[in-house]
């Protein structure tokens, strides 16, 4: 049996007190400066890291939401101009056709017009002319006429010429 | 840490949980038939007249009240001192009985100067008592003891045994030891210990500086932790974007667990990092040292619950907290703010003490903590001893293993168990000091203290 009171491992001793010291200080330093510390670093850049990963994720899908949004914004416009356009382009078509018509009218009823003048215009000659020559030829022929009966009546004579002075032509 | 790392690094692959188990088992069983073998070892020794480890008879007398069964047929078995002598330091590293790796000796006698040798010198056997004495030294239940009397002066003797006597010292009963060298019995100093004789020591006549088994251990552990966490940091720089794998793995759960959970929440985010590598140290040289004293077959060292090196790791914590200690940290010592007068001057009396009972505290626990339970496993296996009566019953024997197994390996998982915890608990107390110290009044009103 030995005193318990001398329980050795409870009794600091010197010898063992500094080679503890130097022992930890040097652990203590030498991990601290190989391992804890560049451990430590690496696994803060690569939480960082993670967090930007996820950050920038986040923005990308933030971002394609965005681009999706300005996309069919742009396609919805696009619609909108193409509609628009079309709506114009059968305005300009109606437009058109209209002013051609009106415009084909005008110069139908201008070419009709001038050919109504033109037909007038000949009929008229047309007329001057039967008239002139029906009027050369009944003279002819009332000369012709007159000439064989009156021949000997003086009468006669004064009648036809009142006739003839009656076809002052219209 | 260490036996974890082994199963995990890749060459030990093939190292998986079911055979880890049964080579514990067969591990266990192994120590206590060797604990058997050695229980019967001093049976056989008593025989041999020259048995070192006999007690003397004159010296058994004049002890008095020291159990007469010693000196005779058998030595009978003494629990608590087997106990003490596994979970002391030691000046050889011993793996159970059979191999003694010597140590170097460095002593220092202010009457006679430095000596430096091995501790093969002393011949160190059986119970780690060495055979031969060595420039005034001799070993003795594997520590190094000074032959006191002076006119001793051969450089080189044989040790026939060592006595062993309770004397009183102050109205308290300490042990003296003696080497019985040429025929005479020749009183012995112990190395010289801090504790001014509360524990039973005292400064002596020389100092033991030696590379002891704690110290070997402790640079063991050291470099192995080195080893592993500068794999890990290399893993970490060569490929920072792969996932952890291995020993990597497992020392980064340990290493974010720390900063995590103990670190950043006592300290805070922004401060943390400057005591980041104090903490870690603290955690994963007390972790590493408390499993390395529980691997069997590794001479169960008892680093940790050696009080020198708990107290020195507290002491790193005391200056370390003072150092950094705030105008706000110190008014709250010594001025406690939002109190009487009165209060004032008692709290500041409290303070101060708790200051270094604080520290003490880290020390005595870690060191308890860590000592009871090689303690108890030792206790344990000394049910062997006890009910086969020293190697008397085979039978008594047979039923203490029978104990002893089951009892011993509860332990040892409780003890798995403790060195995580109080590795965490020193880790988890330094920080608090620290955080304690360097906290910004943040709280601003005089009587916000009251609050917490």
């Amino acid at each position: 049996m030995i005193a318990l009171l001398s329980f050795t491992p409870f009794q600091p001793t010197p010898g063992l007190a500094i080679w503890s010291l130097l022992i930890f200080l040097l652990f203590w330093f030498i991990m601290g400066k190989f391992a804890f510390t560049p451990i430590a670093k690496a696994l803060e850049q690569r939480e960082s890291d993670i967090q930007h990963a996820l950050d920038a994720a986040k923005s990308a899908k933030e971002e394609m939401a965005t681009l999706k949004a300005q996309n069919e914004r742009i396609l919805a416009e696009a619609r909108e101009e193409k509609a628009k356009i079309l709506q114009e382009a059968k305005e300009i078509k109606n437009q058109t056709i209209a002013e051609a018509k009106e415009k084909a009218k005008e110069e139908a009823s201008k070419i009709i017009s001038a050919s109504r003048n033109e037909i007038e215009n000949q009929k008229k000659a047309a007329i001057a002319e039967i008239k002139n020559q029906v009027g050369g030829m009944a003279i002819d022929i009332a000369e012709k006429l007159v000439r064989k009966q009156l021949a000997g009546n003086a009468e006669n004579e004064a009648y036809v010429k009142s006739l003839v002075d009656e076809f002052n032509l219209n | 840490m260490f036996t974890f790392a082994l199963v995990l690094t890749d060459p030990y692959k093939i190292m998986t949980k079911r055979n880890f188990i049964l080579l514990f088992f067969a591990l266990s069983l192994a120590f206590t038939l060797a604990a058997q073998h050695e229980s019967q070892t001093p049976q056989a020794e008593i025989k041999d007249t020259t048995s070192l480890h006999q007690e003397h008879p004159v010296a058994a007398e004049a002890a008095g009240h020291e159990a007469a069964a010693e000196g005779h047929g058998h030595a009978e078995y003494d629990p608590a001192g087997t106990a003490i002598h596994h979970i002391s330091d030691a000046n050889v590293y011993s793996i159970l009985d059979f191999v003694r790796i010597p140590l170097p000796m460095i002593l220092y006698a202010p009457d006679k100067g430095w000596d430096m040798f091995l501790s093969n010198k002393f011949h160190p056997g059986h119970h780690e008592d060495g055979h031969a004495a060595y420039n005034g030294y001799v070993m003795h239940h594997g520590s190094v003891y000074r032959i006191a009397d002076p006119s001793f002066q051969q450089s080189e003797a044989e040790v026939e045994g060592f006595e062993h006597k309770i004397e009183e010292r102050d109205g308290k009963p300490i042990d003296v030891y003696f080497a019985k060298i040429n025929g005479q019995d020749l009183r012995l100093d112990p190395r010289t210990t801090l504790d001014g004789g509360v524990l039973g020591g005292g400064i002596t006549s020389f100092y033991d500086f030696s590379i002891t088994k704690n110290v070997m251990s402790m640079l063991l552990v050291s470099l192995l932790l080195l080893f592993f966490f500068t794999r890990a940091a290399r893993a970490y720089k060569t490929n920072p974007d792969k996932s952890p794998k291995g020993v990597q793995n497992v020392l980064e759960t340990m290493f974010m667990y720390i900063r995590d959970e103990v670190a950043i929440p006592f300290i805070g985010k922004d401060k943390y990092m400057k005591y980041l590598p104090l903490l870690m140290s603290i955690f994963f040289f007390v972790l590493g040292l408390n499993l390395f004293g529980q691997v069997p077959f590794l001479g169960s060292v008892n680093v940790t619950g050696n009080l020198s090196v708990t107290m020195i790791i507290a002491l790193v914590v005391f200056v370390i907290v003072n150092i950094n200690g705030n105008k706000h940290y110190w008014a709250h010592i010594f001025w406690m703010p939002g109190v009487p007068v009165p209060v004032k001057i008692l709290l500041a009396g409290v303070e101060f003490m708790s200051l270094f009972i604080k520290p003490l505290t880290l020390t005595l626990r870690l060191a308890g903590n860590i000592s009871a339970g090689h303690i108890a496993i030792l206790s344990f296996i000394g049910l062997i001893f006890i009910f086969g009566k020293s190697g008397e019953s085979l039978s008594g024997g047979a039923i203490g293993t029978a104990m002893a197994i089951p009892l011993t390996l509860f332990m040892m998982a409780i003890e798995l168990i403790v060195a995580f915890v109080q590795a965490f608990v020193f880790t988890i107390l330094t920080a608090s000091y620290i955080g304690a110290a360097i906290e910004d009044a943040h709280h601003g009103g005089d009587h916000a203290h009251a609050a917490h």
